[in-house]
């Protein structure tokens, strides 16, 4: 079913944008409407549909027009030409009132600096839609506090955003959007500010709660990895203008002109070659004091040949392999301490052709660690894999590409 | 030179605003007036019931609002300040000066603030109020005792009105820039989750602004200190009653003893309000 459907949207920056709506519809490019008329072009002849339950993806640089657009479905800016139709209604005609009615229940958004409440608490940020809609007081508090166990920030309501990470004040910033239980999530380069590990763990985050919520979601991202990650489907923008629609695979197989295939070499053969690329979060992890039954418990609850021994500052001291925790269960010993082997580790900045080196020596998956020894992540057999396929396919015009020639 | 140029006649100005003043006075003086007597009284009313308390108590009061609203240190001065204005002689002149300054800053918050919201909402009322603001403000302080007396007539009330006048350019200024500060992200914010402009005035614009509206507060109140020193011309009384009658009986001493309780009492002020504006900006987070 169809959620939300764009119909060739027009949007121009300027006090009289008649004369730049008139030249567009000739054909005028956005620079000679610039020079003639000194208006800037937003957004021009935009379409496209938003199925529900979708996540979809509007990426481009910037200057492409994503940020225009994604306000212009809320009207945070007002379209000059065009409509958008949710659940078939134009809200592009909506009064005053009802345009509040649809901003207060139906839709609402996440910034990509969080745009939080500096004066007002955890709670009561995550509140503040419903606090405009007069909810009561109580019931008020108990579901923002659901949106914000949802995020994983139970019981951080009472603290101010300034005392939070940039990765927490982001997940209120998703439950204060959450809470209202809008129909649509508005998400404009949500992730973006964070740093590369807590964005892709926000982004597996963001995969599984749309699992449960099967929210529509508009998503605006400069970044392919991400677009790819999470996107059920991409529109890729540029100009102000529609360059393509399609799902990750069919924008990665058949980009529909020169510039979405700059744009797919580009971003894959910059981004994906280093450890940071292709690191995941070490999810489970065994500490040096713990007995080998516990360890042996943690790898058989995940399926884990090996294990990575820790501090508990996620210093490295290496890692355990199933066949000796097993062993010593068997044999009834009582600490881990003699079974831990050295584990080859490698710096988040490693390109993939030395960790491929290290995995040809090493059967199990790869630590990373930060100039102190502390536990990054860790880089498995399929990530890397799946990384190289990706960039392998460039690595026919692209002749310089070692990994690719590495992984043949 | 004057062969030459056709003599120009002076703009009557002076005469100009003399008539306009006279037609006010003669058509509403009789209200402003009513409003004077009734001010006055009011006004008594206060230095008379501050008076009629023992010092001790009202210092030991004043000492323990700055220790919740300022901390000790500022409890400590506070203390210190008052008992030396009492030993001095000077707690009823004191008494009059804090009330008129009081009352005048609150009058003109009252006024001030919904001013400041305006002109920080609309072009148009900004178009209108700041040029006034300038006016208000370059116009030399004495020159609104002139035209008060005829209203107010000579005393307390001509001062404070005076003094709200001359004090309230702050107190809109300040609210309005407080509520320009406020970053354009959490205004959008605001308006994505259907907020009403006002609920976005109360819930986003005015408490991000206090800190920036409790300065000028402060700056108010210094403002009305000085004016109600200046307005003992027409007869405010206070510790500037003290300083004029010691200039009319050439008493350097008695001068310098009143002027140093303004300085204590201005001290004392700016301190208490000036960390309430602090403490709220702590409160805001960071």
């Amino acid at each position: 079913m169809i959620k939300i459907k764009v119909d060739r949207l027009t949007k121009i920056f300027g006090p009289r944008p008649e004369q730049a709506l008139k030249m567009l519809a000739q054909g005028a490019s956005n620079a000679d409407v610039r020079e003639k008329t000194g208006h800037a072009v937003g957004i021009a002849d935009v379409s496209f549909e938003v199925r529900e339950g979708e996540l979809l993806v509007v990426m481009g640089l910037s200057g492409s027009g994503k940020s225009t657009l994604i306000r212009c479905l809320n009207r945070l800016n007002e379209p000059n030409r065009g409509h958008i139709y949710v659940d078939g209604e134009d809200i592009t005609i909506y009064n005053r009132e009802q345009l509040l009615k649809f901003r207060q229940h139906k839709i609402s958004m996440v910034f990509q600096h969080f745009a939080l409440f500096p004066h007002r608490t955890v709670a009561d940020n995550a509140a503040y839609g419903l606090e405009i809609q007069d909810v009561a007081p109580d019931e008020r508090r108990r579901r923002a506090e659901e949106a914000l166990e949802l995020v994983g920030l139970k019981g951080w309501g009472d603290n101010f955003p300034g005392q939070l990470s940039g990765g927490m004040q982001q997940r209120v910033g998703l439950a204060r959007a959450l809470a209202v239980n809008p129909d649509i999530l508005l998400m404009d380069e949500a992730f973006s500010a964070l740093d590369p590990l807590i964005r892709r763990d926000m982004q597996h985050e963001m995969v599984s709660l749309q699992e449960r919520m099967k929210k529509t979601i508009v998503f605006i991202t400069h970044d392919l990895d991400e677009a790819l990650q999470i996107g059920d489907r991409i529109v890729l923008m540029k100009d102000g203008r529609v360059v393509q629609i399609g799902t990750p695979e069919e924008i990665l197989n058949n980009p529909a002109n020169a510039y979405v295939e700059r744009f797919v070499e580009n971003v894959d053969m910059s981004r994906v070659l280093t450890a940071r690329s292709v690191l995941s979060r070490a999810r489970v992890v065994a500490f040096p004091q713990d007995g080998p039954r516990t360890v042996l418990h943690k790898m058989t609850e995940e399926n884990f040949g090996s294990i990575l021994v820790v501090r508990r500052d996620y210093t490295l001291l290496g890692a355990i392999s199933l066949e000796r925790v097993s062993e010593a269960v068997k044999s009834g010993a009582t600490s881990i301490e003699g079974l831990i082997e050295e584990a080859p580790a490698v710096s988040p900045d490693e390109p993939l052709m030395g960790i491929i080196n290290v995995m040809a020596e090493w059967r199990y998956i790869t630590p990373v660690i930060d100039a102190q020894s502390k536990l990054l992540g860790v880089v498995t057999r399929a990530r890397l894999l799946t990384a190289l396929a990706e960039s392998g396919r460039e690595t026919a015009s692209a002749p310089d590409a070692e990994p690719g020639s590495a992984a043949a | 030179m004057s062969l030459l140029i056709p003599e120009i006649p002076k703009f009557p100005l002076a005469h100009l605003i003399d008539v306009a003043l006279d037609w006010l006075t003669r058509h509403f003086s009789f209200i402003t007036k009513a409003l004077s007597h009734a001010t006055s009284v009011a006004i008594d009313g206060v230095v008379a019931g501050l008076e009629w308390l023992p010092p001790w108590l009202l210092i030991l009061a004043v000492a323990t609002l700055a220790w919740r609203m300022a901390g000790r240190r500022v409890a400590i001065l506070s203390a210190v300040g008052l008992l030396f204005l009492w030993n001095l002689r000077l707690w009823a002149p004191t008494l009059e000066t804090i009330t008129l300054v009081l009352m005048s800053t609150l009058i003109a918050v009252v006024i001030g603030l919904p001013l400041g919201i305006g002109a920080a909402l609309s072009r148009r009322t900004a178009r209108v109020v700041m040029p006034v603001l300038d006016f208000m403000q370059t116009m030399p302080a004495f020159v609104y005792l002139i035209p008060a007396i005829p209203f107010f007539g000579l005393g307390a009330v001509s001062a404070s009105v005076a003094t709200v006048i001359f004090s309230m350019p702050p107190a809109i200024r300040l609210t309005a820039l407080g509520i320009r500060q406020v970053p354009a992200d959490l205004i959008e914010a605001a308006d994505a989750f259907g907020s009403s402009p006002r609920q976005k005035l109360f819930k986003v614009q005015l408490p991000m602004a206090v800190p920036t509206i409790m300065a000028g507060v402060n700056q108010t109140i210094m403002l009305a200190l000085s004016m109600v020193v200046i307005a003992a011309m027409i007869g405010a009384g206070g510790l500037g009653g003290e300083v004029w009658k010691a200039i009319q009986r050439l008493e350097p001493g008695k001068g310098f003893e009143s002027g140093i309780a303004i300085v204590i009492l201005a001290m004392i002020l700016d301190r208490i309000t000036q960390r309430i504006g602090r403490r709220s900006q702590a409160s805001a987070g960071k």
